[in-house]
């Protein structure tokens, strides 16, 4: 029956994530470890936004968005070695909206490491966080890799400690996007300073992967979709051969060179941006933006939404995007051109024609 | 008995329907509400083919008990279904672990079967009979037998295909099966001759308000398709809805990880999953492989869902009414069960009264065809 299985074959929502994983040709891809034994692969499940009404209300949209990661991540094979989560855990920082989350988090089957949100900092600057999941930044090795996690989410500290009658203004200014109260982010000189100190030990051959919240790139400053002092950590990583920085916040796929770092965005859970008009009918949790998306399906609230699988067989970051509802892609570094590519994409012919408005 | 009046198309080419004739000969136009029957080009339409495949439909010839034959599941008598069981039976009353989906419009679905594992209906009909809860043959022989060495079959594949013995296949059998459904087609509701046959009166006041539910607030046209000119009320599409799935939660890592460890061939994921209950409410996982399949299945029509009752891909709620208490909890039958992992995106609460859940209900007894309409002594009876 090969007629079947050629048709079967048609059928396919293209490779599933797991089949994904061996799409990558071996020959187009320099082996950076020795020992295929060291090959590993990890998740990156990011921006969920839990976000509390009252009582034991969230709002069910962004809970059903993480609890779906969680369980098809749980469902990986081969297994990941560790998942990372990209930050805004919390809509509004508050201890209801971080437990909830946090209590998700933890039927994940795999061991944890969490970045810090701008959402999960501004009301108590990070402090409910810091007990539930630790330091905001440190760094780890594992199998030949040295991954640096960063709190890139900071600011000036006037803007921080001194400007705001309330806890509650300050997260809600944060908030907001082309807020004209709102204030760049950065990481700020004491990480710097202790970045520096930590990579000094680290060879420069060693692959080094930093995870942060906002770019460590300057897109778009009324969105935050930048990194004020994005300069003076790309110094710090210049000496390195290979350099990967894994962001969020932007919640859509972005990828980019610049120098030898790698930039890769992950995709929310929660919603796209820009974002969809959408259920009309019952009150929206929605925060207002007049800009509406133009490729999501507002009937269903998953869509242009997932999670990320990342292969580091090659030292490289190799992103794998779950995407719910949607066609799933691949965005792996291609040493030819020395840069991150939409691996189904790329070729001009079939590219996704841009979005030429909003 | 009421009588069923298949209309049967002639065709050639897709799309391209070159007129409607009724067995008796006579002219007719597609039934109201329905788009033209697409005939693929390798498959046109004639009245020999289509008269062979009802033969081979109704034959019980091709499974190990001589009793099962494609109409046992898939009875004229009961629109195309084999309501009301809950899941099918085949030889030996063995039963499989999903309703039995009905025959009639199946013409315009872009895949076949609850998990859509099958392109068309060609492809289809081959699956059923080597299927052990089904017909259960081991493999195909049996009926290319029977097909090469019966007198009257003999007759009718030389003159529709101009072949005999081994020119005999079964890409014959399926094809002449396959023409025969495509004449199972059927309209002309009350709600087709409301909606796009100006009829005022052919809707009850309860059925339009049920009708402006079912567009708005009800959220069942998302995936039960109504479009300008036509309604197949599908999408062709594959959702978890939270029926099935719910039942085996703790299973599915295990169950998933079978899966995407065995590249199975159609006919083995067809074997698994109409045998194994656990397995079957996997849903499009077991095809596609992706996480977002998950649980999910065919988006059926709802046409005649009025008289094809049990309900869902495993016939688990008996009632349509207690289908629109599911999608009115958000995608649980019982308020306070859990939720599945695995939900659609489009499934949520509905916060519907009492009221607007009886109005849909009358909507959805409107769809129901005046070949399949109970007559009004069954009607009585029940």
């Amino acid at each position: 029956m090969t007629k079947t299985n050629l048709n079967r074959r048609d059928f396919l929502k293209g490779a599933a994530s797991v089949a994904a994983v061996s799409a990558i040709p071996l020959s187009t891809v320099e082996l950076a470890f020795a020992d295929p034994a060291q090959n590993f692969t990890f998740a990156y499940i990011s921006d969920s936004h839990i976000q509390h009404i009252k009582g034991s209300r969230f709002v069910n949209n962004w809970d059903r968005g993480l609890i779906r990661a969680v369980a098809e991540t749980n469902l990986l094979q081969p297994k990941p070695d560790f998942v990372m989560f990209g930050g805004d855990l919390a809509q509004l920082g508050t201890k209801p909206e971080l437990d909830h989350g946090a209590e998700m988090l933890a039927k994940l089957n795999y061991k944890t490491h969490v970045v810090m949100g701008e959402h999960d900092y501004y009301l108590d600057l990070g402090e409910y966080w810091s007990e539930l999941f630790g330091p905001q930044w440190y760094s780890f090795d594992h199998k030949g890799v040295h991954f640096v996690v960063l709190n890139s989410i900071l600011t000036f500290d006037e803007w921080t400690y001194d400007r705001w009658p309330t806890d509650e203004q300050r997260m809600l200014e944060m908030a907001g996007l082309d807020n004209p109260n709102g204030s760049p982010f950065m990481v700020g000189e004491t990480q710097r300073a202790w970045l520096a100190k930590d990579l000094a030990g680290v060879a420069k051959g060693t692959p080094v992967v930093v995870f942060s919240h906002s770019p460590i790139q300057k897109i778009y400053k009324g969105w935050n979709f930048w990194t004020d002092d994005a300069e003076e950590v790309h110094a710090l990583l210049k000496p390195f051969d290979d350099v990967t920085v894994i962001y969020g916040h932007v919640h859509q796929i972005q990828y980019n060179q610049i120098g030898n770092i790698s930039f890769h965005a992950v995709m929310a859970t929660a919603w796209p941006w820009p974002y969809p008009r959408s259920y009309a009918q019952a009150e929206s949790h929605m925060p207002k933006i007049t800009v509406p998306m133009n490729r999501a399906d507002p009937f269903f609230e998953r869509d242009a939404t997932g999670w990320q699988f990342i292969n580091l067989k090659t030292g490289r970051v190799d992103m794998e995007y779950n995407l719910n509802n949607n066609t799933n892609r691949t965005v792996a570094y291609n040493p030819k051109t020395g840069r991150p590519e939409d691996t189904k994409y790329q070729a001009e012919d079939d590219r996704i024609t841009p979005q030429t408005h909003f | 008995m009421r009588k069923t009046a298949f209309v049967v198309l002639l065709g050639t080419g897709l799309l391209a329907v070159a007129g409607v004739l009724s067995h008796a000969g006579q002219e007719q136009s597609t039934p109201l509400g329905l788009p033209p029957v697409p005939i693929p080009e390798n498959n046109p339409m004639t009245p020999e083919k289509i008269a062979l495949g009802e033969k081979l439909y109704m034959e019980t010839r091709f499974s190990t008990t001589g009793e099962v034959g494609c109409f046992t599941c898939h009875d004229p008598e009961k629109a195309f279904t084999d309501s009301p069981l809950k899941t099918s039976e085949g030889i030996n009353k063995l039963t499989g672990t999903r309703n039995s989906p009905t025959v009639i419009n199946s013409v315009y679905m872009t895949t076949q079967f609850w998990d859509g594992r099958s392109p068309d209906l060609e492809d289809q009909a081959l699956h059923p009979f080597i299927n052990p809860v089904e017909h259960g043959l081991k493999n195909h022989d049996p009926i290319l037998k029977i097909v090469r060495k019966d007198p009257e079959y003999k007759t009718a594949f030389q003159e529709v295909f101009g072949k005999k013995g081994k020119e005999i296949t079964m890409r014959e059998v399926t094809l002449a099966i396959a023409a025969f459904e495509r004449t199972v087609i059927a309209g002309d509701s009350p709600f087709d001759r409301y909606y796009y046959g100006g009829e005022e009166d052919a809707l009850t006041a309860q059925q339009k308000r049920g009708f402006d539910l079912f567009l708005n607030e009800g959220r069942c046209v998302s995936c039960h398709v109504i479009e300008q000119t036509q309604a197949l009320f599908t999408d062709n599409r594959f959702h978890n809805i939270g029926v099935g799935i719910n039942n085996i939660q703790n299973d599915v890592p295990k169950l998933a990880g079978n899966f995407l460890e065995a590249d199975m061939t159609v006919s083995e994921v067809d074997v698994e999953v109409l045998t194994d209950p656990k397995t079957s409410e996997l849903g499009r996982f077991a095809i596609s492989h992706g996480f977002d399949d998950l649980g999910s299945f065919k988006t059926p029509t709802l046409r005649n869902v009025a008289v094809t009752a049990p309900y869902m891909h495993d016939g688990s709620i008996e009632t349509l009414k207690d289908v629109v208490i599911h999608y009115n909890n958000g995608g649980v039958t019982d308020v306070g069960d859990p939720v599945n992992d695995f939900l659609s995106g489009g499934i949520r609460a509905l916060d519907l009264d009492e009221d607007q859940i009886d109005d849909l209900v009358a909507f959805m007894e409107a769809l129901t065809s005046p070949e399949f309409e109970p007559s009004a002594d069954e009607a009585d009876g029940q």
